[in-house]
């Protein structure tokens, strides 16, 4: 398999095999809170996909060259941690001054995701991850590509749960299933739609 | 006691891990304080002081994406201080100090529902609706179940609309507007399919209780509470300030104009026009010692309360006065008093 073919496995294990929300279960707080309104879950999908992949990228640097090489990987939580809140708060400053228009649309989630569950997630497989091959640890590009795809796939997931929510809100329900309850049964049939992708052999 | 090889190895398990955490939070902390200063982008804390006194509601009352955008607005844009209807004068006050001037009056305004059926036993149905219970989808099946076009569909999307509770159902199934609550922030406005809601300065309480724009006969014949605008005019030559235009056989008042005098719902046939203050307007009289008989408020008074011979004293008939204070600035003495 060539690097592209391993990257198209890549993708596809991040956005339906293993997606981050469905499989994972990880990020569950945007997916359920931010998921009201096509607009603002586009909005949020793509800060997380920014975020992901900017982490991806630090936090493989900082794993490597910082916890690997001083034997302090039991360190990787609080350090990535640390890490993605000052990336994140760094990037919001800087679009902030130099493309508001971008901080228009982001800004108001950039914050909400400096210590999502699933930028840490995605930080942290990096580490333990094994490429298509089932041998070699992730390299730098493998990381960075691998967050990127991992945020499609959320952004994905949430761009569908708040398509089926706003047709929902016009649905005659129970008032005891209105909302939230409707909302988490929902979300438990599509983790069961996309366990069927579990089976899918690339 | 450690001996000396145990501290340094101790020493090496804590410190390093110690260091390098707290190497990275300084190097973090120091890039961000350095980007805090380079990146920095200069807010007016006036917006931030205008966006705490706002009431947070973003309700768009004012005609702005949310609170916040409205605080931006005032602080660069120039928009007038006195647009949240949720926070009423005592919000615009405090903006008005933050921004240093004059709130200006502010003219609160209320929502009122042109129509006076959608009730019960007020409304002809041309056809039994069993769908969505919502005006909105009503309203697109067939132009919607009830006998006239422009009339309240009676499925209460205003009443779920409304985020303070200001709209209430009475017995005969009839959308009420609390006045105290009402705040004026226009969410039963928009709700509304058939565009019967608008929004009127608290002041006024003379109303077209119809949105009909059917022809005269048209329109008696599917009204269900018999009190449609037939477009016939009357109020239109009544309206001593001419606040009255009819469009598409239909009567509107313009509140820049309207004096509160409730002329228009005397004349109106067919009662469309509802005159909250009618009964309870108070009446003009005129002082004996002042006047001089010049006979300008007898020729003013549109419904010929007044009576008297020039160079005499003029009198007021109180039984036909209607308050409508006409005469009370034309008088060159000020002798006319509203009592």
């Amino acid at each position: 398999m060539g690097y592209l073919g391993q990257i198209f496995v890549m993708a596809m294990t991040a956005i339906f095999i293993q997606n981050f929300v469905l499989a994972r279960f990880l990020g569950l707080c945007p997916y359920l809170g931010v998921s009201k309104k096509l607009d603002s879950a586009l909005g949020m999908g793509l800060a997380v996909i920014f975020v992901m992949t900017l982490a991806s990228a630090f936090t493989y640097l900082i794993n490597k060259y910082l916890l690997i090489r001083y034997d302090l990987v039991y360190l990787q939580t609080i350090t990535f941690i640390l890490t993605i809140a000052a990336l994140v708060q760094f990037v919001e400053m800087v679009i902030q001054k130099n493309a508001p228009a971008l901080y228009n649309s982001l800004g108001v989630f950039l914050p909400l995701i400096t210590t999502n569950c699933a930028v840490l997630g995605v930080a942290i497989l990096n580490t333990t991850a094994f490429r298509p091959d089932g041998i070699t640890a992730y390299t730098f590009l493998d990381s960075v590509l691998n967050g990127f795809f991992s945020g499609v796939g959320f952004t994905v997931v949430l761009l569908a749960m708040a398509g089926i929510r706003m047709r929902l809100e016009k649905a005659e329900l129970p008032k005891s299933m209105q909302g939230m309850p409707i909302a988490l049964i929902l979300a438990g049939i599509m983790a069961l739609a996309f366990y069927g992708f579990m089976g899918w052999k690339i | 006691m450690f001996t000396l090889l145990e501290t340094a190895s101790m020493l090496n398990t804590i410190g390093l891990p110690v260091l390098i955490l707290g190497a990275l939070g300084l190097i973090f902390g120091l890039i961000l304080a350095i980007a805090s200063k380079l990146f920095e982008v200069k807010i007016d804390p006036r917006v931030e002081e205008i966006i705490c006194v706002l009431p947070g509601a973003n309700c768009g009352a004012c005609g702005k994406a949310g609170c916040a955008g409205y605080a931006a607005q005032i602080v660069h844009g120039g928009e007038a201080v006195n647009k949240c209807a949720p926070g009423g004068p005592d919000v615009a006050a405090q903006i008005a100090q933050i921004m240093g001037m004059e709130a200006g009056a502010m003219d609160r305004k209320v929502a009122v529902i042109h129509c006076s059926s959608g009730g019960y036993e007020n409304t002809n149905w041309k056809y039994s609706y069993d769908g969505v219970q919502t005006c909105r989808s009503a309203n697109s099946l067939a132009g919607g179940p009830n006998a006239c076009a422009w009339g309240c569909l009676g499925l209460n999307d205003c009443f779920r609309a409304c985020p303070f509770d200001a709209i209430y159902i009475d017995t005969n199934g009839m959308r009420r507007i609390d006045f105290d609550k009402c705040t004026a922030c226009g969410a039963c406005v928009r709700a509304c399919p058939r565009e019967l809601i608008d929004l009127v300065p608290l002041t006024r309480n003379v109303y077209v209780k119809c949105s009909s724009q059917d022809k005269g006969g048209d329109a008696r014949a599917v009204c269900g509470s018999n009190h449609p605008c037939i477009g016939c005019g009357l109020c239109v030559k009544i309206c001593p300030v001419d606040a009255i235009t009819v469009e598409n056989n239909l009567a509107h008042i313009d509140y820049d104009k309207c004096i509160n005098c409730g002329l228009c719902a005397t004349v109106c046939p067919t009662k469309a026009i509802l005159d909250l203050l009618v009964g309870s307007r108070q009446k003009a009289e005129i002082d004996p010692e002042s006047c001089i008989g010049c006979t300008i408020c007898a020729k003013v008074c549109p419904v010929d309360a007044i009576s008297g011979e020039i160079k005499k004293l003029h009198s007021v008939d109180k039984s036909k006065c209607i308050g409508c204070t006409q005469c009370v600035p034309k008088c060159p003495k000020k002798a006319i008093e509203m009592v």
